[in-house]
């Protein structure tokens, strides 16, 4: 909110002398622009003090973990800082960790976009009572609990589960994915979709659908229009919908130990084995910190890109 | 020289959206370099006409043919027409050159030939020096002009345009309206343009087609639309009419419906229920009793006076039916106020009788 400026009148004003003008002068602006930015930061104050009791001061807590050193009996000194723990992130054992974690974390990700992508269209498409309703049906998963929600899966993926009887009537034998990569990776689908549906729904609303009939009009054919005037309008609701699916990916506990086995498939594991089981909090530190510094890097490329305007 | 097929034909044609007729048999047939206006009010079936014939809707029944071939089930990218949108559609992710492409780039046309005929459409719109330019940073007559050149640059056999200049302020448009009349002569490509406004219709266009409830009423060039309208919604609809109720009592008689009996020649059969359509320019205000010998008249009182600036509109009731006369303001103009006897007169012939 800015006021307007006006421009100081060169003289006296018609009326003479006397005559007096309601006039915004610099210091009257300065003081409202000043009680606007202070007004601003009393509203805002709530939040503020919130990211530093939960966010940046326990940050800065697993910084200064990440730089000690692991005693003999499991205990932390916090006395002589070193990068010994960070060193341990080369290890071929932490380094496969990692790199599976980001694969699994990238390919939820494409999953979720190619199949929320056409879903999303669809119901940007209908009429507004039908879209709200699909919408509905988006969220209603998050009705029940996400943990219910896993051992729902590790059920149905079970030896003795629906899964395994639909692919043997398929004459495909009965297949056993639960405690693999695809379990988990399916899973992740599962619980994030709505995710990558949503802001792929936002954007594509808003696309004028007559860019689209301009595109055909224009000797488009479907394809191309899709990849040369679809596409590249909804790119904000693809990049917002991969960060908030790529994000809690990489993180993800709950999903890669119900349905991976809890066999340390991903690093939201590793790093609960690392603090409870290994009591070595150096190490788990260190790598919650690469783990954020991952996911930071992923929503500036997104700021960047320009998806503060979703 | 133009072709002797029809650069548009359209026979039969119906489009129902569920149990919604938007078009109803519709036959029409549009010549080639002719420039083609669809008049009438929304909903009237026009801007469903127009997509039908670039494609983004398809007919439920009828035949329809660009120059000849049948185009009904082709998809928009696969006939040889573009449009421009009502609000033009610019792709807002590309610059005003790169919209102007897109049509050519999409057909394959070798990237050498690409370039010069994007400069030769942008200034044949006026726009060199804004090729780099947004569409968000184009004002709305700009958009127009780049809208119109992304159409033309692909040379279609028909363009379309839907409501071209509806967003366009008043003298904009007017400006628009010589222009595009310009331009179509220029290119000589034959132009089918929808418009709501009859004004724009008869300003522009070579012939227009006056629709209302999904079927084509009257098509005609501007000045028969104007003087001989087949029905009343066209009278009604083109310019201002007196529209007085009656029925065909004899030879070349109308007797209205609050007794007084006109002379109106048309050929309806005595007994038809018909409308007359009187313009208030071709209808005279003369001291009672004044009226030149050849003229029909009849005997009234000033109800009213309007006064528009450059006219005056004078309502003028006889029998408790009125006939509003349109005079021009000119000095020594007839000096009647509200309350004179005055008697109205027309030439016979400048009356329109259309059957109920």
């Amino acid at each position: 909110m800015t006021l307007t400026a006006v421009p100081p009148p060169s003289g006296p004003g018609p009326g003479g002398a006397g005559a007096a003008l309601l006039e915004a002068t610099p210091e009257f602006e300065r003081a409202a622009a000043r009680a606007d930015s202070r007004r601003g930061f009393l509203l805002s104050l709530p939040a503020y003090v919130y990211l530093l009791l939960f966010f940046a001061i326990p940050f800065g807590i697993v910084v200064i973990y990440s730089v000690a050193t692991r005693n003999t009996i499991g205990g932390t000194d916090l006395a002589g800082w070193n990068l010994d723990s960070y060193r341990r992130l080369a290890e071929p054992i932490v380094r496969d960790i990692l790199f599976r974690s980001l694969w699994i974390a990238v390919l939820t990700t494409l999953i979720c976009l190619v199949v929320a992508y056409p879903f999303s269209y669809f119901i940007a498409t209908r009429t507004p009572t039908v879209r709200n309703i699909m919408l509905v049906f988006v969220m209603i998963p998050f009705w029940t609990n996400f943990l219910v929600r896993n051992y729902a899966w590790r059920v149905i993926l079970g030896s003795d589960g629906p899964f395994a009887a639909v692919t043997e009537a398929l004459g495909l034998g009965r297949q056993e994915i639960l405690f693999t990569h695809s379990a988990v990776i399916l899973g992740l689908v599962y619980g994030f979709l709505p995710f990558m549906v949503l802001p792929l729904y936002a954007a594509i609303e808003r696309i004028d659908g007559s860019l689209i009939e301009a595109g055909r009009d224009l000797y488009a054919s479907g394809a191309q229009t899709f990849r040369r005037v679809l596409l590249p309008l909804s790119m904000p609701g693809v990049l917002a919908g991969s960060i908030l699916v790529f994000v809690p990916s990489l993180g993800a506990y709950v999903t890669p130990q119900i349905l991976g086995g809890g066999k340390s498939t991903m690093l939201g594991s590793y790093i609960v084995v690392q603090f409870l089981t290994a009591r070595n909090w150096p190490l788990g530190a260190s790598l919650s910190f690469v783990l954020m510094t991952v996911m930071l890097t992923a929503t500036l490329i997104y700021f960047r890109a320009g998806g503060r305007n979703l | 020289m133009p072709s002797a097929v029809p650069a548009v034909g359209l026979h039969q044609i119906t489009k129902r959206f569920g149990d919604v007729i938007a078009v109803d048999s519709v036959d029409l047939e549009i010549a080639d370099g002719e420039f083609f206006a669809l008049l009438g009010p929304s909903g009237c079936g026009k801007t469903t006409t127009l997509r039908l014939i670039a494609g983004l809707e398809f007919p439920t029944t009828g035949s329809l043919r660009i120059f000849g071939d049948e185009v009904g089930t082709l998809p928009p990218n696969r006939r040889p027409v573009n449009t421009v949108f009502q609000n033009y559609a610019l792709f807002p992710h590309m610059t005003a050159e790169e919209n102007v492409a897109f049509g050519l780039r999409m057909r394959k046309i070798p990237k050498a030939e690409v370039e010069p005929r994007v400069r030769d459409a942008i200034a044949l719109v006026h726009m060199e020096g804004m090729e780099q330019r947004r569409p968000d940073q184009l004002s709305g007559g700009q958009q127009q002009r780049v809208a119109l050149a992304r159409a033309l640059v692909n040379s279609p056999k028909v363009l379309l345009l839907d409501e071209p200049l509806g967003a366009l302020d008043l003298k904009l448009r007017e400006a628009m309206q010589l222009e595009l009349k310009a331009l179509q002569r220029e290119v000589g490509i034959t132009f089918v343009f929808v418009t709501h406004d009859q004004g724009e219709a008869l300003a522009m266009s070579d012939r227009i087609g006056v629709m209302d409830g999904g079927r084509l009423l009257q098509v005609g060039a501007p000045e028969e639309i104007y003087a001989r309208p087949t029905n009343r919604f066209v009278a009604d609809f083109i310019g201002h009419a007196n529209l007085l109720d009656g029925m065909v009592t004899g030879p070349d008689r109308v007797t209205l419906t609050n007794g007084v009996t006109i002379a109106a020649p048309s050929d309806i059969q005595p007994g038809g229920r018909v409308t007359v359509s009187l313009r208030p320019e071709q209808a005279f205000l003369h001291r009672q009793g004044g009226a030149p010998e050849h003229h029909a008249s009849v005997d009234g009182q000033v109800e009213q006076v309007t006064y528009l600036g450059n006219a005056l509109i004078y309502r003028v009731s006889f029998q408790w039916m009125h006939i509003d006369v349109r005079e021009e303001n000119r000095p020594g103009g007839a000096s009647v106020g509200a309350g004179d006897d005055v008697t109205v007169s027309w030439e016979p012939s400048s009356v329109a009788v259309v059957q109920d």
